[in-house]
């Protein structure tokens, strides 16, 4: 008796054609990311010196610095988390824990916040401008381009945030009422707690997200020209505004200058990813 | 004491109101209603004044007018050159995302080890966290030279670069919420097909891709509606002059690059230039909310179909 071969006779070669093609696909996304990296050191590691961050912005590019846009976008993220975070966390509590999702206010509330969170950024951009700067009266300053940021990123926080709520398990919190806990015992002193590394995952990439937003800023006034550092109630500028501005500069001096401000912008996001990520492999629980 | 609660029916749920409980739940539910009112804001924002604005200018001559020069004298108020020039980048992000990212889901979905995928992933996340302004750098620096380089003589400003790396920006959203919808397929589907002696190739085009249909093309529509919305690549590498034109050599302005070059000037507030600002945004508007809304009832479909 011959054993049933169960393999086809002879190579695959449209399969392995296909799995090439796919690879490919991959390839493309990888291969443009290395090449956008390697020339943006290649062109900016030069000027990534102590002007850079010492000095602000200048027509003389050999002592043009970014330290009013760095400083901003770090007031920026810090007001962002600050907002975003106690807003995000409680409206996916509401809807996790105490919505009841067979009243239609809550469904649309839900579909509200999936909607928003495709909503193009100068959108939002639009919003602040018509209510944030102009309605409420409070200029073009640091704290409207926070608020609008905010907005900007909460659909996304709220999204991270559900998800983290929804992987911790109904028997965590029926165990909790069983020894005549409360709704609100069982969540802030059970569920929150195991939820937290997900929320702070969450958290870390929406803001990463926010300050790596132009259009908005552009549209809440933020100016390309800071000499000083900035205040919360004070006119502003951004990173990634400073990185604009530069770039729409004819002179390579400047464009080097924009690469320099993006590998800072890029240190500062990709750290802030690598944090997020190794929050979740270190502290994500498996029920 | 004890013969009440004999006769009584046991009842988990104490009569007494918690206040406090009660406040929390108002506390909460007011986090929630900031979505509603931001979602209010929005059309309020837009729509208030592109009304005021459509009472001096006429609707049908903004939506079928072929010249955009709102600063000129006479000015002229037709869209399309600028919904052309959205399209028109849209179509070269496109023509990138959608292929290369059906093509990467499927080889992680299909293909990759548990460990590859591991850490290709976060690659991908990687990619879809490079803020728009880095990619319009990218675009207008390297990329346009590089296809000036290899004999495509575009404009300074052109269509097709800035198109092209915005599909490079659009493919982790198509990737992997295409990914997502083919891993929620059933092994037993695929374990079928196997059993009949289909290869992996079989499997992945005829078996996998169909059933997580809805997905895949709800992550074709967001793509789609990310590309229309988007601002900075366009503002910084396909230019600001509203041209009429299919050619991808050549300059043109995008809606969202228009709003963001006028929103930049010192516009006086209530003046027809202002207004503009928000006629253009709703109507930018309108085509990524109709977009977003199809790709939320695709996607929630394939939930129906597997969960």
């Amino acid at each position: 008796m011959t054993t049933v071969n169960l393999k086809r006779r002879g190579r695959d070669v449209k399969g392995a054609a296909f799995k090439g093609v796919l690879l490919l696909s991959l390839i493309v996304g990888f291969a443009t990311l290395v090449t956008l990296l390697v020339d943006v050191f290649r062109k900016g590691w030069q000027y990534v010196d102590e002007t850079l961050f010492t000095n602000p912005p200048s027509i003389d590019p050999a002592i043009a610095g970014a330290r009013p846009a760095i400083l901003a976008t770090i007031y920026l993220g810090l007001m962002v988390i600050l907002f975003t975070v106690p807003i995000g966390v409680g409206t996916a509590i509401y809807l996790e824990e105490y919505a009841d999702r067979r009243r239609w206010y809550n469904r649309l509330l839900e579909l509200n916040i999936q909607n928003l969170a495709a909503v193009p950024s100068i959108v939002y951009g639009i919003l602040g401008l018509a209510f944030i700067v102009r309605g409420l009266g409070l200029g073009q300053v640091l704290l409207a381009g926070a608020l609008i940021l905010t907005l900007l990123v909460l659909p996304n926080m709220i999204i991270a945030s559900r998800e983290a709520l929804r992987a911790v398990p109904d028997t965590i919190r029926q165990g909790g009422y069983a020894l005549g806990a409360t709704q609100w015992q069982v969540t802030a002193r059970q569920v929150l707690p195991a939820a937290l590394p997900g929320i702070a995952t969450g958290s870390i990439l929406s803001v990463s997200r926010g300050i790596g937003e132009t259009a908005p800023l552009i549209m809440v006034g933020a100016v390309t020209y800071v000499a000083f550092d900035p205040t919360i109630l004070g006119p502003f500028t951004a990173l990634p505004m400073q990185i604009y501005q530069w770039v729409r500069l004819p002179q390579e001096e400047f464009r080097a200058l924009a690469a320099a401000a993006i590998i800072v912008l890029l240190g500062i996001l990709l750290s802030l990813n690598a944090v997020a990520i190794w929050l979740r492999n270190r502290y994500q629980r498996r029920w | 004491m004890t013969g009440r609660a004999e006769a009584a029916p046991v009842r988990l749920q104490s009569g007494r109101v918690r206040y406090g409980e009660l406040l929390i739940k108002g506390l909460l539910g007011l986090c929630a209603l900031i979505s509603v009112a931001t979602t209010v804001g929005i059309i309020a924002a837009l729509f208030i004044p592109a009304f005021e604005f459509f009472q001096e200018v006429s609707i049908v001559e903004f939506l079928t007018g072929t010249e955009w020069a709102p600063l000129f004298e006479p000015a002229l108020f037709g869209v399309v050159p600028l919904i052309v020039g959205t399209l028109s980048v849209t179509f070269w992000a496109v023509l990138i995302a959608i292929p290369f990212g059906l093509g990467s889901a499927i080889y992680l979905s299909e293909y990759a080890s548990a460990r590859t995928r591991s850490f290709l992933k976060p690659m991908l996340e990687v990619l879809a966290g490079i803020p728009t302004i880095v990619y319009g750098y990218f675009a207008l620096t390297f990329f346009t030279p590089l296809l000036r380089d290899v004999g495509i003589s575009v404009d300074i400003f052109n269509v097709l670069s800035a198109g092209l790396v915005m599909g490079v920006m659009i493919l982790p959203t198509v990737a992997s919420l295409s990914e997502d919808a083919m891993a929620a397929v059933p092994r037993d589907l695929r374990d079928g097909a196997f059993a009949l002696g289909a290869t992996r190739r079989e499997v992945a085009t005829r078996i996998v891709v169909p059933a997580a249909i809805s997905g895949v093309t709800a992550s074709f529509v967001l793509g789609i509606s990310r590309a229309v919305g988007e601002t900075m690549i366009v503002l910084v590498a396909a230019g600001q002059q509203p041209n009429l034109t299919f050619d991808p050599r050549a300059a043109v302005e995008t809606m969202s690059a228009f709003i963001a070059a006028t929103g930049a000037g010192d516009v006086p507030t209530g003046s027809v230039e202002y207004k503009t600002i928000f006629a253009v945004g709703a109507t930018l508007f309108v085509m990524t909310q109709i977009l977003n809304v199809i790709s939320i009832r695709l996607v929630e479909r394939f939930r129906e179909e597997y969960e």
